[in-house]
């Protein structure tokens, strides 16, 4: 699967000025936060969403880390997450339930 | 959670401004700030290239009145009133009997004997009783924050904007001087001061003008390219020329003379708070030095409590950075011990685990071209 971040969330970040994307072949748990993305004030942790191998990363971000603000749902996207058990993308939130936890 | 911490901040007279404007508020030093409008870097570099207003409301405004108001003074802060005209300012420190700074502020002298101390919005309280603590006979403070605000309008522009505001006869206040005027019915002291190396005033008005003073300048700065701007910006562009940030680079526990900011203690006057120990530091020379450093490297930008290490040892810590939109390159300001402080000298700043190379650089970072 393909992760990144929201509009909502590169809307509250602004200017992006750096991602720290995760090393190629990386196992991680779910919620353990294997990136990072710093906007002028701030850094924050990405975190995997489900249990996987980091099988792609997107060097573009190095030389342009402004594409997530730009495009966060297309060419921003950060890494490629082949999940361990894709019985486990239940687990995940779809678009109507985020709205709803942010409160659009 | 956030509701009741959100309850108890204040909110200056120009909240509702920043709300409808769209602003993202956050809690700063007690009180709900603008941090930025649409984004810090285009709030930036409209401050470095046209103008930027900030509101600066949520900062002390001290007055201090009476025969002995300037002799008084010149006890209790560093540099030297007596070389203040009426109608002039200084930057100045506020110190503990251990040197250390309780406040960085300005002091404009705005009558024969009586003084506009315009302080950090985290210290008016402290400063305010501190003085009241040591406060003569012949010397009244007056804490008037609550009923005034005030704004910072900074940028090359801004001389171009004072005449559409004021009228082409009329002149802007000369650097460091402070004057009075009116617009529209409101009454405005404006000082030729300012937090972001470039041209600037701050003016200063009661609360209730705040709003219509506002959007006065907004109206008849949008044809200089005026942007509203938050504290992001303040914070990036007063790191770009090495001022200090009061929490940050300025504490009880250092003083100025370790800090680099020797230039406004006058260490001539015969008696003032702190004196003795900023001599001692300047005799022995200090042992840590607020230096300003540019990362070599792309990098993650530097941040407040990262290590710095020369040579595999830990020389410091950095007290503030971030990424710099005009330079674009990480920078920031760190004490390290007074062996590595000198100008070119590489350090290594630790980010999550990992060494990235620094070099340290003559202050200010930025400079006009």
């Amino acid at each position: 699967m393909r992760v990144g971040i929201t509009d909502h969330a590169q809307s509250e970040l602004t200017d992006v000025v750096y991602v720290e994307l995760p090393k190629m072949d990386r196992k991680a748990n779910a919620r353990e936060a294997i990136a990072v993305v710093e906007s002028v004030k701030a850094a924050s942790d990405i975190y995997a969403p489900l249990k996987g191998t980091v099988v792609e990363v997107n060097k573009a971000l190095e030389s342009d880390p402004g594409l997530l603000n730009r495009e966060p749902f297309g060419e921003g996207w950060i890494f490629v997450l082949k999940t361990d058990n894709m019985d486990d993308l239940h687990k995940l939130k779809d678009a109507t339930a985020y709205r709803k936890q942010i409160g659009l | 959670m956030l509701v009741v911490s959100e309850t108890a901040q204040k909110r200056t007279a120009l909240y509702q401004e920043h709300v409808r404007r769209g602003a993202k508020i956050v809690p700063f030093a007690g009180w709900l700030m603008p941090v930025q409008y649409a984004s810090i870097i285009e709030e930036h570099q409209a401050v470095r290239n046209n103008v930027g207003m900030f509101d600066i409301s949520h900062m002390g405004q001290l007055i201090v009145d009476g025969n002995g108001a300037r002799e008084w003074l010149n006890i209790m802060l560093t540099n030297n009133i007596d070389k203040l005209d009426v109608g002039t300012g200084q930057y100045t420190f506020l110190l503990n009997e251990r040197g250390g700074v309780i406040d960085d502020l300005i002091a404009y002298r705005i009558g024969d004997e009586k003084l506009l101390l315009v302080v950090n919005a985290s210290r008016t309280e402290e400063d305010f009783d501190w003085l009241k603590k040591h406060l003569r006979s012949d010397v009244k403070i007056d804490n008037r924050s609550g009923n005034f605000g005030g704004v910072a309008i900074q940028g090359p522009r801004v001389v171009d904007l004072f005449h559409a505001l004021f009228g082409e006869s009329v002149e802007p206040p000369a650097r460091n001087h402070i004057a009075d005027l009116d617009l529209e019915g409101m009454s405005l002291s404006i000082a030729r001061t300012g937090y972001t190396g470039e041209d600037g005033v701050e003016v200063f008005f009661r609360a209730s003008d705040a709003a219509q003073f506002w959007n006065a300048v907004l109206e008849k700065g949008q044809e200089f390219g005026i942007k509203p701007c938050g504290l992001g910006a303040r914070d990036t562009l007063r790191l770009e020329m090495c001022y200090p940030l009061n929490g940050s680079e300025l504490s009880p526990e250092r003083n100025p003379i370790e800090a680099g900011l020797g230039f406004f203690v006058d260490l001539g006057k015969p008696n003032f708070v702190g004196r003795e120990v900023l001599l001692q530091t300047k005799e022995n020379g200090p042992k840590r030095r607020l230096v300003a450093f540019r990362m070599k490297e792309k990098g993650p930008p530097p941040r407040p409590y990262y290590s710095i290490f020369a040579n595999g040892e830990r020389i410091g810590e950095v007290t503030s950075g971030t990424l710099s939109p005009s330079l674009n390159d990480g920078i920031g300001m760190a004490y390290v011990s007074a062996s590595h402080a000198n100008i070119g000298t590489n350090i290594d700043i630790e980010i999550r685990g990992q060494k990235f190379l620094a070099t340290i650089e003559k202050k200010p970072l930025y400079k006009k071209s």
